[in-house]
């Protein structure tokens, strides 16, 4: 039993710390709602309650696990790059450009469109990539400041060029038919976006674990000093993490546009990239468990929302939950003394046993 | 019994990884005694120096001091009670002067506000002179040897009243002769009515000035004794359980060509200092080069450039006669070289990845490893298992991580990658620090091996020891010059090193050549 706790010790921490999270929710409803029994109904089984919010939290979970697998690749080479959010919007913005502007057959023209996002995407990341590896420039700083350029830039490009005048407010035109995901499930907006941001999970996966590349890049971020000893070319692995990170970050906005709005809508910040930050360390930057904690961010989302909508509690509440969780997850110390005390012991009864 | 005193019983101790470094220790130190404790290292010893000065908790056992059962929870408290620590690598600030560091943490004021400078110094001589320990007080600490160093430190401990004073591995950085100075003045110490314990494991040195020893093996107490008959031999074999070697391999049998050349390589840090001032030398095929040399000299600047890991400002560096110096790591491993790292935490290994992942660093992007990019992890991870078998690598598997073995199974995944490369040229810094005694016998033997196969061994130690044990040729290090160079290392003693180290010392014109 102790064996296996130790085994699984990071993955019994974030289920501790899920736990804890939710206790805590518990406590809050009770203190904030009227009807307490009827608020915890719908925040926990509100979402799981009819197709359409089940389905919501899917497509609520795509841009997440797009942004976090982004994340997650530039975490493993210990790269701490923000930029997700700018690639996102900036790759849908440009994206939303190029489709509006060509005219292909569908099969040419949704590839077409994605591959446009994702270099847009991949070359606003390269940016702080080069900075880093030329200058030392903290790609941190530059990557956070450049966010706040790609947003302004997209909302320049949507509302000055792009935008739709007969819409009544401001939003780009229409993507034309041969450019947008078919919602393949009626009654719901499930697209085809999804699967591909699984497909992307996994393909990172793929790469991380089993190509030449991916090793370089975790050894890079295991240690550095040890991984240009070997004679891996860091340099490489920094631009080409901040590349790849733009390029799947970007391809998430893109599809955002193409499966769910139609167009380019957003007038603030979106905050996916903010949102990939969370399912990447709840993750542990690890794309398959990202999958699961996107699906469990998105699920809280809709519960909050439900709450919102059924009950007296705000949305607001999932804030304080999620916080509460990344604080537990990332304090390294936490259960740090109970891992201590198994270990002690271990080493004890082995020590009998010689 | 009444005079001990300390007691130190029964102590346990397990860090938070799981490791145990003390069993159950018991060890009683007698008053105004020289107090040896001995063992290989990762016995255990600076471990259950530190649960004695309040460094790192512990969990079974006690301490009594002066009759009465003490559990410091931190250094302060351990010297308010009199007990001072000298550590293994020296804590003082090199920007201050020996006195501002010597009254440190105790300053005196003027006005309750300003430091008292002239004050400083007088305590600081007055010290000094009480405890026949001369230090310069008005010199700044980066300006001093590190044999004069140590006894600020010393100085320091003494300063705050300490009745019992630890070092640990107080000879581990200087030469020969500093260390009969360390041990004149551990004498008169004694002399004056304290009582010391040294952390060593040179048994030379054991014998010349110990009353008494407590020797440990495997995070145990073997036995506490006096020294009365105990001989080199004796203690050796209670430190290992068996007898160790330290006889000289043959020289080798057949000398090639040049393989490794160094000329006139100049590299100035970012400080400003001069690390290497015109290195010459050769390394020919089959035999062991030996670089021996207080560390800091220079050695890690010259191999990092080496190996590419750093530019130098001039000179060259060629393998089997290309110049490797505009080369990166790689395109160097490729021509040829093998690199033991010096510090093999931060170079030779990635703690947290798994054995099998540490073994493939340098090779995983070769055909037989891939196809267009896919990793054969099943390929991978047959080699290793023979590799670990080959190297006696002690790991639960090959995906087990690396940072979980010993210092010595983790270096012996470093010399298992290294010296399969097939190289030309075996650069081995520091092979054998902190390794237990078999697999620095292993470590030994490989090198050996190594060099009858027809490689070039570059082989660059601290330990004298090892230096003079493996080498045919050694080149002596001072200050990023070489000061000397003995071209038959049979007819050489550690003692005939000792100037060459300290600079005291230097033959004209000196370099490792081979044509001069």
């Amino acid at each position: 039993m102790e064996k296996w706790i130790l085994k699984y010790f990071t993955l019994i921490r974030v289920m501790i710390a899920l736990i804890i999270g939710v206790i805590v929710t518990i406590l809050m409803i009770y203190l904030i709602s009227e009807y307490p029994g009827e608020s915890l109904k719908y925040f926990f089984t509100g979402p799981l309650a009819s197709k359409g919010r089940l389905f919501n939290i899917l497509e609520m979970a795509a841009p997440m696990i797009f942004c976090g697998v982004a994340i997650a690749i530039s975490f493993q080479a210990d790269q701490f790059n923000l930029g997700a959010e700018g690639s996102f919007i900036i790759a849908a913005a440009v994206g939303t450009a190029f489709a509006v502007s060509t005219n292909m057959p569908a099969l040419l023209h949704i590839p077409l469109v994605l591959i446009v996002a994702g270099v847009t995407g991949a070359v606003w990341s390269l940016i702080p990539g080069i900075l880093k590896a030329k200058w030392n420039a903290s790609e941190l700083v530059s990557s956070l400041m450049m966010n706040y350029v790609a947003f302004y830039f997209s909302l320049y490009l949507i509302n000055s060029h792009f935008r739709d005048l007969d819409a009544g407010f401001l939003v780009s035109l229409r993507l034309p038919e041969t450019a947008v995901f078919g919602q393949f499930i009626t009654g719901t907006r499930m697209h085809f976006g999804i699967i591909l941001a699984v497909v992307a999970a996994l393909w990172a996966y793929y790469f991380l674990y089993h190509t030449t590349s991916g090793y370089e890049f975790r050894q890079t971020g295991y240690n550095k000093s040890f991984a240009r000893f070997g004679g891996i070319n860091i340099i490489k692995v920094i631009i080409l993490s901040q590349v790849l990170l733009g390029f799947i970050a970007g391809v998430g906005g893109m599809s955002e546009v193409m499966g769910i709005h139609g167009r380019f809508l957003w007038q603030g910040q979106p905050g996916y990239g903010w949102d990939g930050i969370i399912v990447a360390i709840i993750g542990r930057s690890h794309p398959i468990l990202i999958i699961f904690s996107s699906l469990l961010l998105a699920y809280l989302r809709v519960g909050g929302q439900v709450l919102n909508l059924m009950g007296d509690v705000p949305a607001e509440l999932v804030n304080v939950i999620q916080s509460l969780i990344i604080l537990l997850i990332t304090a390294e110390a936490f259960l740090g003394q109970w891992k201590y005390r198994i270990t002690r012991r271990q080493a004890e009864r082995e020590e009998a046993a010689k | 019994m009444s005079n001990n005193i300390l007691d130190i019983k029964e102590i346990f101790k397990v860090y938070p990884d799981g490791v145990i470094a003390n069993r159950n220790v018991s060890m009683d130190v007698q008053e105004n005694s020289i107090h040896a404790l001995v063992g290989e290292n990762g016995a255990g010893k600076s471990t259950l120096m530190k649960v004695l000065f309040g460094i790192t908790p512990y969990q079974g056992g006690s301490i009594e001091y002066k009759g009465s059962e003490v559990k410091f929870s931190n250094p302060r408290e351990a010297i308010a009670a009199g007990i001072g620590m000298v550590h293994q690598h020296l804590m003082l600030a090199p920007d201050l002067t020996v006195a501002e560091n010597l009254i440190l943490g105790m300053e005196p004021l003027r006005g309750k506000l300003f430091l008292d400078a002239d004050e400083a110094v007088r305590i600081c001589r007055e010290a000094s002179e009480k405890y026949g320990l001369a230090v310069p007080a008005e010199k700044k600490i980066r300006d001093l040897p590190i044999g004069v160093r140590q006894r600020v430190e010393i100085l320091k401990a003494l300063a705050r009243n300490a009745e019992v004073l630890i070092l640990d591995e107080p000879t581990a950085v200087l030469t020969p002769q500093e260390t009969d100075v360390l041990f004149k003045t551990l004498d008169g110490l004694k002399a004056a009515g304290k009582t010391i314990i040294f952390i060593t494991h040179k048994l030379s040195e054991v014998t010349r000035v110990a009353d008494r020893i407590t020797v440990m093996r495997d995070a145990q107490a073997i036995i506490t004794r006096d020294m009365d008959d105990l001989d080199e031999v004796k203690i050796a074999s209670l430190m290992v359980g068996r007898k160790i070697n330290t006889e000289r391999i043959p020289a080798p049998v057949k000398i090639g060509s040049v393989k490794l050349s160094v000329r006139d390589l100049k590299y100035t840090n970012s400080d400003g200092v001069e690390a290497l001032k015109g290195i010459d030398l050769d390394v020919r095929s089959g035999e062991i080069l030996g670089l021996a040399g207080v560390e800091g000299n220079g050695q890690t600047e010259l191999v990092e450039i080496i190996a590419g890991l750093m530019a130098p400002d001039s000179g060259s560096v060629t393998i089997d006669g290309t110049s490797v110096l505009s080369l990166t790591p790689r395109q160097i491993r490729e021509a040829g070289l093998a690199h033991i790292p010096e510090d093999r935490m931060e170079n030779g290994v990635a703690e947290v990845a798994s054995v099998e992942e540490n073994l493939i660093v340098d090779r995983y992007y070769k055909p037989e490893y891939n196809t267009r990019g896919r990793l054969y992890w099943k390929l991978i991870t047959e080699k290793s298992k023979e590799l670990i078998k080959k190297f006696n690598i002690l790991t639960k598997s090959s995906k087990t991580n690396v940072g979980s073995l010993s210092g010595g199974n983790i270096q012996k995944v470093v010399v298992a990658r290294e010296l399969t490369s097939n190289p030309g040229v075996i650069i081995a810094a520091q092979p054998t620090r902190g390794v237990d005694i078999g697999s620095e016998e292993l470590i030994h033997n490989l090198l050996k091996q190594a060099r009858d196969e027809g490689k070039a061994v570059f082989l660059i130690s601290a330990d004298l020891d090892e230096v003079l044990k493996l080498s045919n040729r050694v080149v002596v290090f001072y200050d990023g010059e070489i000061t000397a160079h003995f071209k038959d290392a049979s007819k050489v003693e550690d003692v005939d090193l000792g100037p060459y180290m300290l600079g005291i010392k230097k033959e004209d014109a000196a370099s490792g050549k081979m044509d001069s």
